[in-house]
């Protein structure tokens, strides 16, 4: 009976099955680390590129 | 100059991506997805692709409109890029899809008319980039480019997005019959990252186009140099 109450209670707190299954282990936090640093690093090599070719612009002038 | 006096709009695409990425991993799920389950994900990083490299495209579109018009270098430069640009995104969601196709379909590649369609236009697209690399001449080059861009953008359009919606039977949501966003998202609010998803990857080629453009200008400028020197 306690087991019972308890399970319907999780089942009210936990709505979706999917999600539970998604972050039961907290390691997705991990993915979404790995991706941000990938793209940090995009992102600055994209800023100096851009950066380069003003400098470059600028002597042309 | 072929650079956008809009810096702001860089860091824009940097945030929208970077709440893109994130928030995209991590928003709860509809529940009612079917077999797409966790990947539904995908909608946030496959389809603002397709959706960003039509936009990019229809700019490439004006942008060779605008050459023939005035006759103006620059804007062939800049048509180009954002052609180049808008086959490199219209690869990411080729690629993806088929990675996403592979988990999901079982197979890569359906006879599906939304594929077909995308594989016929990308091929059009391939013919863009020929004619780019094996004419000589500039100005012949840059007239017969624009031409054919004209010539192929709305017959892509028709190709990738309004042909499947006509047709009785696709697998492919969005297309024929078969289900579409809204009908997963009556109960979440996935819009929530789709609409930044969509500005924000936009934004981000839209940036590499530009770099592409101004490097295009500065050799076109030395070549010009030489030649009256």
């Amino acid at each position: 009976m306690k087991n019972f109450l308890l399970n319907s209670i999780i089942a009210d707190i936990v709505p979706q099955v999917s999600e539970s299954i998604f972050r039961s282990s907290g390691k997705i936090y991990v993915v979404v680390g790995i991706l941000t640093i990938i793209f940090a690093l995009i992102t600055i090599y994209l800023i100096r590129l851009d950066s380069k070719i003003t400098k470059l612009e600028k002597q042309i002038k | 100059m072929a650079k956008i006096p809009y810096k702001w709009y860089k860091i824009l695409a940097i945030l929208l991506l970077s709440y893109t990425l994130v928030y995209g991993l991590l928003i709860p799920l509809p529940t009612d997805v079917g077999m797409l389950d966790e990947t539904i994900r995908n909608l946030f990083y496959h389809v603002p692709m397709w959706f960003g490299m039509m936009l990019i495209l229809f700019a490439a579109w004006i942008y060779s409109i605008l050459y023939l018009q005035n006759q103006n270098p620059k804007h062939e430069i800049i048509a180009r890029a954002l052609t180049f640009t808008g086959i490199l995104m219209g690869l990411c969601g080729l690629f993806t899809g088929m990675f996403w196709g592979y988990n999901t379909w079982g197979s890569p590649w359906t006879n599906d008319p939304k594929l077909n369609g995308v594989a016929v236009g990308m091929t059009m697209y391939a013919g863009y980039w020929l004619i780019q690399k094996s004419v000589d001449d500039g100005e012949k080059k840059a007239r017969l480019a624009s031409v054919y861009n004209i010539f192929i953008f709305p017959l892509f359009i028709a190709l990738i997005f309004v042909m499947p919606k006509l047709a009785k039977f696709s697998i492919h949501p969005g297309s024929g019959e078969s289900v579409n966003f809204k009908t997963y998202n009556k109960t979440n609010n996935m819009e929530l990252v789709f609409y930044p998803a969509i500005l924000g990857w936009t934004l981000f080629f839209v940036w590499i186009a530009e770099i592409r453009a101004r490097y295009e200008l500065l050799k076109q400028r030395k070549e010009n140099e030489k030649l009256f020197a």
